[in-house]
Formats: C-alpha cells, structure tokens, sequence
C-alpha cells in the first residue's frame, strides 16, 4: 500500500513515522511490565538496529559516482581513527565536493 | 538485573533543568545534524512544515534520515513503517534497560519521561543510575535540550537550503549517507558485527537487484537480525 506523499498526505506519513517511533519509546517499556525481554530478542535487536543501516548505505555505494564512493570510504576512515561523527561526516562531504569539481 | 531501590526515580524541575544544561553542549552537534537533515530534506522535495512536523514529532535522526530515502510522489507504507521499526528498534532496549527504576514511578510519568528517550541522553541517564545517582532529571532534561535543538537545526536547514544552487556540486547529497554510515562504524566493532553487517550489506544488494522496489532495508535488516540470533554474542555480566 502506497501514501500519496502530497499535501495532507505527507503529514499522514509523518504521522504513521510518529506513531511507530513512539511505540519503540514505550514498547519495551511495556513488555518490561509482563516479560522481561530476553537475551535472544536482545540480539536480534541490536544486530537489527545496525543492519538496517547498512542495507540502506550498500546500495548507495553500489549505485553510486566515484565521489560517492569516496566520501563513504573517507566517512568510515576518519570514523574509526577519531570516532567522532562530525568529523566523519565532514570528511566524506568534503571528499565528495572535491572529486566532483574534476 | 538490578531491583532498583531508594529514591533514585525522583526527580524535579531542578534536576530537569540541570539535565538540560548538562546535554546543552552535545546539542551543538544536534542542530548540525537537524540541519543537515532539514537541509536534504528540502532536496527531496519535502514542505517546510512537513519537515518540521517530522523533526517534532518523530524525534529520531536517523529514521528521518532513511524516510527521505522512501520518499517520492508515493510513499510505501510498509516499507516505511518496518524500516522505520527497525532503525528505532534500539528505543525498545532503552525503555528496557531504564525499566528497573522506571516502574517505581506513576505511569503517566513513566510513559511522559519516554516521549524523549534518544541515545545521548539514555546514555546519560543509565550512567547516573548505575552510579547511583538519580537519572530522569538527566534523561528529561537532556532530551528536552536535544529535541529543542533537532528543531532548530531542522529549521535553519530549511532556509539555509533554499540558499544553495547545486547541492550535489559540494557533495551535500551525501550528508544522508555519511550520517547513516558513521552511527553503523561508530557502534560495536568486532568479528561478529562485521559479518553481520557484511549478510546485511549482501542481502540489501541482492534485494535491490532482483526484489521489488524498496525492499532491500527489510531483507537486510532481517538477514542481518538473524544473523546475530544464529552467531549469538558471548553472554556477558550487565
């Protein structure tokens, strides 16, 4: 099912956003209050949580010009040299600007 | 885990204003991101107050961030709402990492202190308690600071935005990217990650070559969810 991303429609799906953000806010509260939540569900979690974010980068890096390449490559670098983000994301911007100006 | 006893659960407008100023410095970095966000979001194509209304009412960066990737004349709602989950899923382990003193207080407050529950200040907040100290000031406090400037970075973005003439030429376009790749690299680092960001990274490529539109976020997302059941992390003392 698809949401007409225009006028109201855009404010629904900022809604439908608000509405499954919150449930996590207070979803593991809840269960907390019957079930604790167990180790197995505790790993799918956390190894979800990265997942997902790497299934939306990979196929920009695929799909991606060379400066696009780069700038995740230099991103990832600095990250784990400073493991600071802004830097991080400050780099691979600036690599992106740079290999785009040739 | 730990029955959490005595009187750490309360707090007051003191120590909620307190938490305010001690996240205060951190939120620099947060109108940069809010910024950046309301910044690409205007070359997505998004209304200002839609912008807005997002950054209000959903909170949660990097979730915003992957919603523009979806975003188009039509929006998929089930693939919104799972990726959506997914990337907030980690609010779902905050909430129940907190609960041993959350429970301790009245359920409007309960449920009240999680609307702004995010990563810098759960960090916070857990700190305190484990060092015995009170936290809600802190995760109240701080995530109203956080909000406040996600916000306002959003709105700056939007109107710094308009102002600039070919984004892609300064590499803005990667602003999404770069983010959403510094929060996976700046998270736990070992042999175990990496192969399950390697199943997640593959399996995302191969949805996008031959799966529908939009599904690679959910394939990865669970391919690498699975991975981490079947390879299980060492059971460690928390």
């Amino acid at each position: 099912m698809n949401l007409d991303a225009t006028g109201a429609g855009a404010l629904a799906v900022v809604l439908v956003m608000a509405l499954v953000t919150l449930a996590t806010r207070w979803g593991g509260v809840f269960v907390m209050a019957f079930v604790p939540i167990s180790d197995r569900v505790r790993q799918f979690i956390t190894a979800m949580s990265g997942s997902v974010l790497v299934a939306i980068v990979a196929p920009m890096a695929l799909q991606g010009d060379a400066g696009a390449r780069l700038a995740l490559l230099a991103t990832a670098a600095t990250m784990l040299v400073l493991k600071k983000p802004l830097p991080a994301i400050a780099a691979g911007i600036a690599v992106a600007a740079l290999v785009r100006q040739f | 885990m730990t029955d959490a006893d005595n009187e750490l659960h309360h707090f007051d407008r003191r120590m909620v204003w307190a938490g305010f100023r001690q996240l205060a410095p951190i939120s620099i970095f947060v109108t940069l991101f809010g910024a950046a966000f309301g910044l690409a979001a205007v070359q997505t194509g998004l209304d200002d107050s839609v912008i807005l209304a997002m950054s209000a009412l959903v909170f949660a960066g990097a979730s915003q961030f992957a919603a523009l990737e979806l975003w188009g004349p039509q929006v998929p709602l089930f693939t919104l709402m799972v990726t959506v989950f997914a990337i907030n899923a980690r609010h779902l382990l905050m909430g129940a990492t907190l609960y041993p003193w959350l429970r301790q207080l009245p359920p409007g407050r309960r449920y009240g202190v999680m609307l702004i529950a995010s990563d810098a200040n759960w960090a916070m907040a857990m700190q305190a308690f484990n060092r015995n100290r009170p936290g809600f000031g802190l995760l109240l406090g701080g995530g109203l600071a956080l909000w406040s400037f996600w916000v306002l970075g959003s709105w700056l973005g939007i109107h710094f935005g308009s102002a600039v003439s070919d984004p892609k030429r300064l590499g803005l376009d990667m602003v999404m990217g770069c983010f959403l790749l510094a929060m996976v690299v700046g998270g736990e680092k070992n042999l175990r990650m990496l192969v399950i960001w390697s199943v997640a990274a593959a399996a995302s490529l191969l949805a996008f070559r031959y799966l529908p539109e939009n599904s690679h976020v959910v394939v990865g997302a669970l391919a690498g969810g699975a991975t981490g059941l079947l390879w299980k992390e060492k059971a460690r003392e928390s």
